[in-house]
């Protein structure tokens, strides 16, 4: 596929259409980089200078990357760094240690993988070291080339900061952030998180050797320039092999773009979230959508995508209970509405099952107390309901105090998409006494 | 059939085997085949499938999976019980025993994903390879760093999880990359119908059994909508609806005698086989016998104890479901006028049977238990070792149990009809 075809070639529907989930899915699925950075030039340039001026001159720095889930952190960080590699002085002089606070769990493991990293494993043998400091020291010492002055610098990476700042004593971040303070070797620290208090989680001593340069990456997107982005993210690019068929794509995509009912629904996830993530989401939905039967993306399958990422996830588990796992919610919802939100037991919903059995004359959900206590076992199962707080494990089974895990807008809504549902149950659940 | 499969990339023979493969899920197949794409494009970094236990989550997938051998990792969360055995199971999936060997003992997350990186720079992917972990509500419990770790693997690989939970549930603190969410809907009456109907027996026509299937799912399906239990109830039962045909007493078409014949049993089995009182084996057995005490563990509401001990019962329930304050009225003969207009504080006013029993002191037990007796009995060690046997039985049980100084204190753990029906045959009140 790399051969660039000449141009005015036409390839058949069928190998367009791959090409095209290709292009796209990369996009969506494996965090292609985008050309250059949107919507944050400017943190992008401050990004840039200070890495290069540690790469290049060999200065010390440290800085944070503060930013919601989703807003483009890593993005920014990998395209600064992609710019940087261009350059030949940087490409043999700057080294990368990547660490991640999900993988690296204690400070042991993280040295252990800065030494590996750095490539000295064969340097340190089977040296015992007496601290922390000295291994971290004796490390940096051996990136130094012949003379003492002109050492290489080296780019700490800290994905996911906030949990290195609860490993014991935070001795990684205090040798780290010493090293970049005092002139030994040039260290360039960068953490990226996403908790705006991250600042609050360091001890006093790590905090003041801290440079305290932070970039935050907080969203100021407005939605012509969110819907600009849709357009820009499903359209292809110029060097798609059949010119002809990438020309009708774009136009579809940007006819796509103006249509009402998609502008609705892309109104909707602008409201709830702005990040590229649940974007991609939403627009892998409709990717996969798309077939050699249909070989463009419809409106239709924008409402369906939203539908499927909006859709309540429990009201979806209770579209599959049984009859009597829904009038046991509804009993426990009728206990919510008289208890004003006091926790329950099996006991009192039973009671409460009973009496709407007992208003019936011709009932047929006359069940054993075993069978209900089964049900009810089954919704602490699916979490629906949960042990309240207080109510400990020694009572016995049918007294410990539970709370429903739902609303009452979710149960009724649940009610009326419920297949067959007896009319009979629907109108006890709009009311008590019915 | 409607929803035939089909996908640009993949053999259409073989789609056409996993269709048949897998009835009623069709639509949901389709999805999960599009949504991965063709083998040598990237899929959804991770995928969360929901649903209710025996939609067929596992099976879609796996048979997916299997027939267009794709390169995955099957692992179910129950058996990893550390993150060790997780690692090791897919290691051993993708690159063979070698790559497992590799994991140090007690491997972090760190080690796994370097020697998962080094292996997969050997031998580079030509396809998405795919973690597949079951039950995934159990890795909640595992380390907190496990499960926003797998979801970052993406670079990787994909990774599906499947859950009875939602995913509301799951997400950490500080939340995580968030996974596609895909919802298999549960069958409904129909199409359990239709996937039941599917194992009929071999010398019965097809419509005896699915009008079998249509009386079965007619008891049980207000009760359980699980496609496994069902099953099983079936197989157990369909030798007793049988009985009639074999014996010649009705024809297959003979609709409802069959059924008469049937309810009954079918109610029995609720009792008694759906709620895992008795196992299968003892199920069959009580057939032949055909005994009129088939009874599961519910229904014993029988129990033999000596004189004294039901006495003790009947105190033990009195004192934990009446308040202390109560008992000078109920159980002192000359106590004094009491007034009656407060004399149940608000707050005692909701039944007891409701809040279940309160515990009560070795004292007032022996107290209420010698105002109950009507002969006059002495304290004897006869008396103590009854209480002790009781507690034993579990008809009583001791709620401070670690502190041997106290004074014990006790609450009683049968209900109220056990204790009427202790009363009313012992006594023929």
């Amino acid at each position: 596929m790399s051969k660039r075809k000449v141009k005015d070639t036409h390839l058949p529907i069928g190998e367009c259409i791959t090409q095209v989930h290709h292009i796209l899915r990369k996009r969506f699925c494996h965090q292609q980089l985008p050309d250059a950075p949107e919507g944050v030039e400017a943190q992008h340039r401050h990004l840039m200078e200070l890495l290069k001026r540690s790469a290049v001159h060999g200065e010390s720095n440290s800085v944070l990357i503060v930013g919601p889930r989703g807003a483009g952190k890593t993005m920014l960080l990998r395209s600064v760094l992609r710019e940087l590699a261009e350059e030949t002085e940087v490409q043999k002089n700057l080294l990368q240690v990547h660490l991640n606070g999900l993988l690296q769990t204690d400070d042991r493991v993280a040295l252990k993988e800065i030494t590996r990293q750095l490539h000295l494993e064969n340097v340190v043998g089977d040296r015992v070291f007496g601290s922390f400091a000295e291994n971290l020291a004796f490390l940096l010492d051996a990136l130094r080339k012949g003379d003492r002055s002109s050492s290489r610098p080296v780019l700490f990476v800290l994905d996911e900061f906030d949990l290195f700042a609860h490993h014991k004593n935070q001795t990684l971040l205090y040798n780290l952030f010493d090293v970049s303070q005092s002139a030994q070797a040039p260290v360039a620290v960068v953490g990226l998180t996403c908790r705006l208090d991250v600042l609050e989680l360091l001890e006093k001593r790590v905090k003041s050797r801290f440079s305290h340069r932070q970039i935050h990456l907080l969203s100021t997107l407005t939605f012509p320039q969110y819907s600009e982005r849709v357009r820009a993210q499903l359209s292809l690019p110029d060097d798609f092999p059949d010119a002809k068929f990438a020309q009708q794509w774009n136009a579809a995509v940007t006819t796509l773009c103006e249509d009402k009912s998609v502008r609705d629904v892309l109104q909707r996830h602008f409201d709830s979230s702005k990040d590229f993530r649940s974007l991609h989401m939403l627009l892998m939905l409709c990717l996969s959508r798309v077939s050699v039967a249909k070989p463009t993306i419809t409106a239709a399958d924008f409402l369906d995508a939203s539908r499927s990422c909006l859709a309540d996830a429990k009201a979806n588990m209770l579209h599959g209970l049984s009859i009597l796992e829904l009038c046991l919610i509804i009993a426990m919802k009728h206990l919510n509405d008289v208890y004003e939100g006091e926790p329950f037991n099996l006991q009192m919903v039973q009671n409460e099952f009973r009496k709407f059995l007992q208003r019936k004359t011709n009932s047929m959900y006359n069940f054993e107390p075993p069978v209900i206590m089964k049900a009810f076992e089954h919704l602490q199962q699916l979490e629906l309901i949960q042990l309240a707080d207080g109510s400990s494990a020694k009572t016995q089974r049918e007294y410990r105090l539970m709370r429903l895990m739902l609303d009452h807008v979710q149960v009724m809504e649940a009610l009326q998409k419920y297949p067959q549902c007896p009319t009979d149950v629907k109108q006890w659940a709009m009311s008590a006494f019915a | 059939m409607a929803g035939r499969l089909e996908h640009p990339g993949y053999d259409e023979e073989k789609l056409r085997i996993v269709s048949e493969q897998l009835p009623c899920r069709e639509v949901q197949a389709g999805a999960l085949l599009s949504l991965m794409g063709q083998p040598q494009q990237y899929c959804y970094p991770s995928l969360f499938i929901y649903g209710h236990r025996a939609s067929g989550k596992s099976h879609v997938v796996n048979t997916l999976m299997k027939e267009l051998e794709l390169p995955h990792a099957t692992v179910s969360c129950v058996e990893c019980i550390s993150a060790a055995l997780l690692f090791e199971q897919v290691l051993l999936a993708f690159f063979g025993c070698d790559a497992a060997s590799l994991l140090p003992r007690s491997p972090s997350l760190s080690d796994f994903v370097r020697i998962y990186r080094q292996q997969a720079s050997q031998s580079p992917a030509e396809q998405t390879r795919y973690i597949v972990l079951e039950k995934a509500e159990l890795l909640r419990d595992a380390d907190a760093n496990l499960l926003p770790a797998l979801l970052r693997l993406q670079e990787l690989v994909s990774i599906f999880l499947y859950s009875e939970i939602v995913w509301d549930k799951f997400r950490p603190n500080t939340g995580c990359f968030e996974p596609l969410l895909l919802h298999f809907p549960d069958y409904s009456k129909g199409e359990l119908q239709q996937i039941l109907s599917k194992d009929r027996h071999p010398s019965y026509s097809a419509e005896f059994y699915s009008s079998y299937v249509h009386i079965l799912l007619g008891v049980f399906y207000a009760v359980c909508r699980d496609l496994r239990e069902l099953r099983h109830l079936a197989a157990l039962n369909f030798s007793k609806f049988c009985e009639p045909v074999a014996a010649g007493k009705a024809k297959e078409t003979d609709a409802h005698k069959l059924w008469k014949n049937i309810e009954p049993h079918l109610k029995k089995a609720m009792q008694t086989v759906y709620l895992r009182e008795v196992s299968s084996l003892q199920w069959e057995q009580m057939e032949e016998h055909d005994a009129g005490a088939l009874r599961g563990l519910s229904a014993h509401t029988h129990v033999e104890l000596p004189y004294y001990s039901k006495f003790l019962l009947i105190a033990a329930y009195l004192a934990s479901y009446n308040p202390a304050r109560t008992d000078k009225r109920f159980f002192v003969k000359h106590h004094g006028k009491i007034k009656k207009t407060n004399f149940l504080k608000k707050n005692e006013k909701t039944s007891n049977h409701l809040l279940g029993p309160k515990p009560f002191p070795l004292d007032r037990l022996l107290a209420i238990f010698y105002s109950v007796v009507d002969s006059r009995v002495a304290p004897t060690a006869s008396i103590f070792s009854q209480r002790d046997m009781s507690v034993k039985f579990v008809l009583i049980t001791c709620v401070n149990i670690c502190f041997p100084l106290q004074i014990p204190e006790f609450k009683v753990a049968v209900f109220l009809f056990l204790c009427r029906f202790v009363l009313f045959t012992s006594f023929a009140l």
